[in-house]
């Protein structure tokens, strides 16, 4: 039985699936109860469930997981919310020297099965801390998990997955594609959170996006159609772990590739990519690959995050230049 | 009690340790002994080049001993790095007190076989996780409680602060545990605090008690009634245990570029083991029979302990890998895959 919902909706009925199966998840965030989260993700979950299992905690991200933490040792599955993507650094101690490590820091002997809910990404016209993404902090540390979803039906399971997890997970929600709305069935098993998916296949260009850029990828794939280019669009779902298998894969097949994220380009997941892929597919590239990423830059003015964020022509722009063809840096010069 | 160990009434506090028997205290003694025993070791230890480090007690041996012998085998304790009293309390195995000092082990000990987690080096981060954790016994019905050991200076810490604000907000038992040693590192507590830091707690709307740290039966009695409290849904404590730190923060540290031989000579005389056998020499109970026995189980653990601390193997190279996950990890399965490859081909 499925029903249409919003990605929204569909990671709200995956908590509440969570709440109903496993009496040891609670939730904890700032707003979540009565409010139901500033984005409603939590809608109605505090009234079905109890101000015990989705609480409203005080105004403090490191308070929030360091609790969380002590919870973990107690046998509970606490699930996170961060509010924001920018609101995330006061807990990064937190999550970085205690949440991650703890599992290594006690030989194996204490799990830390939490959840780390995280709207992420710009395109909604906000303010400063509220269009961030910051995967990459965290793909750089060992010990955590890093996912993110693109479609409703992805952001119920995924969740779900997440939460049964017994490794701590962030889990990144694509903001600008909360109200994208498609079918979500309870029951269906898709692919583990850990596999990236073939969206759509083709034979020319290795296209590999995440979160709220698939949408973007998609767009890409039909208009270089248009052009007589064939894209074979990869949605990465998983962060850390990459699977590089389903990426190699399909450079063994096209020979090129262009990594698209939000993210600021230095350091981020898209050198990663392109340098595992590298390592590995030498031999079967025909160009070098590109990265289509946010600038070097803080996260700029909602008037100028249209030029900040990868949109269908910059991508399209660095297809043209895995091709060969004419592009942007033609004839540039440093 | 004073330093020449004569009890000091208090209405408040007497009646909470009243069933203390003398073979109690007795064992207390031994605890204390024992403990900086352990300690005078493992500072031989690592000048020996056996120990890559270690974080002398001396002088908080009160605080420690008097605290964590109050709790049960449900409770759970969340500390620093020095509190290796409260890890021998708790029942941690003698040579798990050094894996993690002797580098050969990133953990200790298992947590849920002493109620104990292994320490948190990070400053003030444990008081957080003590808090959920009690946090998580309320939910679950229970009366244990969680204690978090930290010092003077985590006061200052974002962690320590949000711990306080949580638990108040959701009147959790957890008991606040601060080891007020005067010293982080080389700052003085009082660029810390310009007030008493048990003067902060109430603030937070949390109770809390400023109790001489070197005085051992005021910190039971503290401890007590803490823990009472916390037992019976009365929600957290702040203790602020006023103690001094008499050696180094580490074997690394050199405290003469910073203390003043007076003062260390002024809380040298307020030693909490020298004020607790004076008080059992006035009450007649520490013979020196007593004490022989007592200086000779503390040179017989120091051997098991040496002895242990000198049988922990290094590890294998490829256990680098384990437990980063608990679950399977493409990425580091491959990585460790390829180290054992590298290591066929050019290890010894």
């Amino acid at each position: 039985m499925s029903e249409k919902l919003t990605l929204a909706k569909a990671i709200g009925s995956g908590l509440r699936r969570a709440l109903e199966d496993d009496p040891s998840v609670v939730l904890l965030g700032e707003d979540i109860g009565k409010l139901g989260g500033v984005f409603r993700v939590t809608d109605g979950l505090q009234q079905r469930f109890g101000a015990d299992r989705v609480m409203d905690t005080p105004l403090a991200e490191a308070g929030i997981l360091g609790t969380a933490v002590g919870l973990a040792f107690r046998g509970y599955r606490p699930v996170c919310e961060i509010q924001f993507d920018g609101f995330i650094y006061p807990a990064f101690d937190q999550i970085v020297a205690q949440v991650a490590k703890l599992h290594y820091r006690t030989g194996g002997a204490v799990r830390m099965p939490i959840t780390i809910r995280v709207p992420y990404g710009g395109g909604i016209g906000a303010v400063e801390h509220h269009s961030e993404s910051p995967e990459a902090y965290f793909t750089h540390t060992s010990g955590l998990r890093v996912v993110t979803c693109s479609t409703p039906q992805d952001a119920h399971s995924m969740i779900r997955e997440a939460i049964a997890c017994d490794d701590p997970v962030l889990f990144f929600e694509p903001k600008r594609r909360y109200w994208t709305a498609g079918e979500v069935d309870e029951e269906f098993v898709g692919l583990p959170m850990e596999r990236a998916r073939v969206v759509v296949e083709g034979s020319d260009v290795t296209l590999v996006a995440y979160g709220p850029l698939v949408a973007t990828a998609l767009d890409v794939a039909a208009a270089a159609a248009e052009d007589g280019v064939s894209i074979e669009v990869i949605d990465l779902r998983s962060l850390s772990p990459v699977d590089f298998g389903t990426v190699e894969e399909s450079v063994r097949k096209t020979g090129r590739l262009v990594v698209a994220h939000e993210a600021q380009q230095f350091g981020g997941l898209g050198a990663e990519i392109a340098a595992t892929v590298t390592e590995r597919c030498f031999v079967y590239l025909e160009a070098a690959p590109a990265r289509v990423t946010g600038f070097d830059v803080p996260y700029p003015p909602a008037k100028l995050e249209e030029h900040f964020l990868p949109d269908l022509d910059r991508i399209l722009d660095a297809v043209d230049r895995v091709m060969g063809r004419e592009n942007s840096l033609t004839g540039w010069r440093a | 009690m004073t330093p020449q160990g004569v009890r000091v009434r208090d209405d408040t506090f007497d009646p909470l340790i009243a069933d203390v028997s003398p073979e109690q205290l007795l064992q207390l003694h031994e605890d204390l002994v024992v403990v900086r025993r352990i300690d005078t070791e493992a500072t031989a230890l690592q000048r020996q080049g056996e120990l890559g480090l270690w974080p002398p007690l001396l002088g908080q041996e009160a605080a420690q001993v008097g605290s964590a012998r109050q709790l049960r085998s449900d409770d759970f304790v969340f500390s620093s790095y020095r509190e290796n009293a409260v890890a021998y309390c708790r029942g941690v195995q003698l040579e798990d007190l050094v894996r993690v000092w002797r580098g050969t082990a990133s953990s200790g000990w298992n947590p849920f076989d002493v109620g104990m987690a292994t320490p948190a080096v990070i400053i003030g981060a444990q008081t957080l996780h003590a808090t959920g954790y009690a946090l998580g016994c309320k939910k679950d019905g229970v009366d244990s409680v969680a204690v978090a050991y930290f010092g003077d200076g985590a006061t200052s810490q974002g962690d320590v602060n949000e711990a306080m604000v949580f638990a108040a907000s959701f009147q959790v038992p957890v008991i606040f545990f601060c080891q007020n040693n005067q010293w982080a590192i080389s700052e003085p507590v009082g660029l810390q605090a310009r007030r008493p830091i048990a003067d902060r707690a109430p603030g937070f709307g949390i109770p809390s008690i400023r109790v001489d740290g070197n005085d051992l039966l005021a910190v039971m009695a503290a401890t007590r009634s803490a823990i009472e409290r916390a037992r019976t849904g009365g929600g957290p404590t702040f203790i602020e245990a006023v103690t001094y730190r008499m050696g180094p923060h580490t074997t690394s540290d050199d405290p003469s570029r910073y203390t003043d031989p007076a003062v260390q000579a002024e809380w040298a005389a307020k030693d909490p083991i020298l004020r607790f056998e004076a008080y059992l020499e006035g009450l007649g109970f520490l013979t020196e029979e007593r004490r022989a026995a007592v200086a000779a189980t503390a040179d017989d653990v120091a051997r098991r302990f040496r002895a242990g601390c000198l049988g922990l193997e290094n590890p294998e190279p490829l256990t680098v890998f384990d437990h980063v996950y608990a679950t399977p990890n493409s990425w580091l399965d491959r990585q460790k895959s390829q180290y054992a490859s590298y290591l066929e081909m050019y290890g010894e």
